[in-house]
């Protein structure tokens, strides 16, 4: 049985973080948004290009913690290609799945490779680590003027 | 989580002789306890410390026994709170070496204690084109309540700068000090770096030119022996919650002549003498600067708390936190990737730390589940790490009650982050 550390740092966030994929700046994105967790000081920038209500291309520039990383790798992952409202439903699931709010039966449920975040909810303050992109995603998908902030 | 041996343990210092730390430990209710089920090791003090019995105990008999307002009450139970509120300040003034008790103004905390400082005794005498003067290391506290009254004076903020080691520029600062500088404020103790700053010094180079120091003591008072006469400075500030007494409740320290002459800081009831729609007069000191109901039990708790201390003995925990400092630093630079951050050769009860590879976040939350209570961030100091080029560090702050068998617990707690990891 996997400790609860061990299930928190699973193989697949290090892989994320060591390694992120799809990180730096987007020279041609047509939406950007700033996100910033006050708690630990940490900034994300989410680059976007959307072409006819698809996610074309996302990038993501910023430094921060195991969890915030690879939540930020893992999302332009799996949001490339998809449409925009197809990313909020994803985001909806996934904020479900690290706030524990989601139905037992439910959770994690199409969210592939993102359940490795299921255990975050017994880390409440770990919680604003792992939302931090998505939050700056939606901030970009929205064009909202103002930074993201997780406070 | 496996306690890695000390094979070479040196021997205890005559400093843990005199400092019983069983003893101490035995008198905080809080430290024994367990934690994701293992015993808790507490290393974050410099953000607040646990209380012991005897604190516990004052508030709640002052509750139990003697709760009633203070001043003007001419009942019994008034006289109790009034004589165990403003015994409270005389036993502060004893513990700061005050010369009277009308220069300690009891505050919500130190950073009441600067603003109070910022908006009665600054900000009048604040012209456009004058200076404030502070360091890169200081506390948010210590700074925005500063830039506030510059930004609305057309002043100027200028700040000390420090070496990659964490040490104030002496030489930038004498140079700094000038003719338009009208306040210097600067931590004691760096509550991020735990730098010991050489305060005396700087207070002797700001009284040759004239210019007030205000010091912010947060993390002093709780592991050094204060004397504000002999510091000289003109103000000092401290937090009851960081020197073992509770939070909600702070000391201001002011030259008796400073604060006859500032004006009030805020207005209400206890700080007035007449009061008509015409004119309202002043109460005398300290009660000009204590507007409303004071945080009584607080203030009761918070004399506690420093007698507790000064019965162990500043002296005794200086020495024994400073064995414990010279151990921690030496157990941590034993483990390759760990980077100790702040190296003055003057410091205080604080080591931050940087892991090659992890985020001072992922540090906590791995102490943290083996009990380990540790800091992570930019402390309230985001200049600070913006100029050591660092977005946040991982910190352990010592306190009196700490062993090294905790120091032991977070060089293997910091081991296994290292694992997880790898």
């Amino acid at each position: 049985m996997m400790s609860d550390l061990d299930q928190l740092y699973q193989d697949l966030i290090l892989d994320h973080y060591k390694r992120p994929r799809n990180s730096g700046c987007l020279p041609h994105a047509d939406r950007r948004a700033e996100g910033h967790n006050p708690l630990c000081g940490d900034h994300v920038t989410v680059f976007l290009k959307v072409r006819d209500n698809v996610v074309e291309e996302v990038t993501f520039q910023g430094s921060g913690c195991a969890i915030s990383t690879a939540s930020a790798s893992m999302m332009t992952e799996i949001l490339k290609g998809r449409t925009l409202e197809e990313a909020k439903r994803i985001f909806e699931k996934f904020h479900a799945l690290v706030t524990g709010s989601a139905a037992e039966q439910d959770a994690g449920a199409d969210l592939g490779k993102l359940e490795v975040f299921s255990s975050i909810c017994r880390y409440p303050v770990r919680v604003k680590c792992a939302t931090l992109a998505w939050h700056t995603f939606k901030a970009a998908a929205e064009r909202q003027a103002a930074p993201v902030s997780t406070e | 989580m496996t306690i890695a041996p000390a094979p070479d343990r040196p021997p205890a210092s005559p400093a843990d002789a005199r400092l019983d730390v069983a003893a101490v430990r035995a008198d905080f209710p809080a430290l024994h306890q367990q934690i994701h089920g293992r015993p808790l090791v507490y290393l974050d003090n410099a953000a607040t410390t646990q209380k012991p019995r005897a604190v516990i105990e004052a508030i709640r008999t002052y509750y139990e026994r003697d709760n009633s307002n203070v001043h003007r009450g001419v009942h019994e139970l008034s006289a109790r709170a009034t004589e165990a509120y403003e015994g409270a300040r005389r036993t502060i003034q004893r513990f700061l070496g005050a010369e009277r008790p009308e220069e300690i103004i009891f505050t919500r905390g130190t950073t009441e204690a600067i603003n109070l400082v910022a908006r009665s005794f600054v900000a009048p005498r604040l012209g456009a084109g004058d200076e404030v003067l502070i360091t890169a290391m200081e506390h948010h506290s210590n700074i925005v309540p500063w830039q506030i009254v510059c930004e609305e004076k057309g002043a100027r903020l200028r700040v000390v700068p420090i070496t990659d080691a964490g040490e104030l520029i002496l030489e930038a600062y004498e140079r700094l000090v000038g003719p338009r500088t009208k306040m210097i404020a600067v931590a004691h103790v760096s509550n991020a770096l735990g730098t010991i700053n050489p305060v005396g010094r700087m207070v002797r180079a700001a009284r040759e030119r004239g210019v007030p120091v205000l010091i912010d003591g947060a993390q002093a008072a709780p592991h050094m022996a204060l004397d504000v006469r002999e510091l000289g400075c003109d103000f000092y500030a401290f937090s009851g919650h960081k020197v073992f007494g509770p939070t909600g409740i702070g000391v201001l320290y002011g030259r008796r002549a400073l604060l006859e002459a500032m004006p009030p800081y805020q207005g209400g009831g206890d700080m007035i003498r007449t009061v008509s729609f015409e004119r309202t007069t002043w109460n005398d000191l300290p009660h000009k600067f204590e507007a409303g109901t004071p945080h009584i039990a607080g203030a009761i708790g918070l004399a506690e708390a420093v007698e507790y201390v000064s019965r162990v003995g500043l002296a005794a925990i200086a020495a024994h936190e400073h064995d414990l400092l010279e151990y921690a630093t030496a157990r941590l630079h034993e483990i390759p990737g760990v980077r100790v951050i702040g190296t003055a050769p003057e410091k205080a009860s604080v080591i931050s730390f940087t892991i090659d590879g992890i985020h001072p976040h992922d540090i906590g939350t791995i102490l943290d589940a083996g009990g380990i209570a540790i800091r992570a961030g930019h402390h309230c100091a985001q200049p600070l790490m913006a100029r050591l080029g660092l977005a946040a560090t991982a910190r352990a702050s010592l306190a009196l009650y700490n062993t090294r068998e905790d120091i032991d617990a977070l060089a293997a707690g910091i081991r296994r982050a290292i694992e997880v990891f790898r």
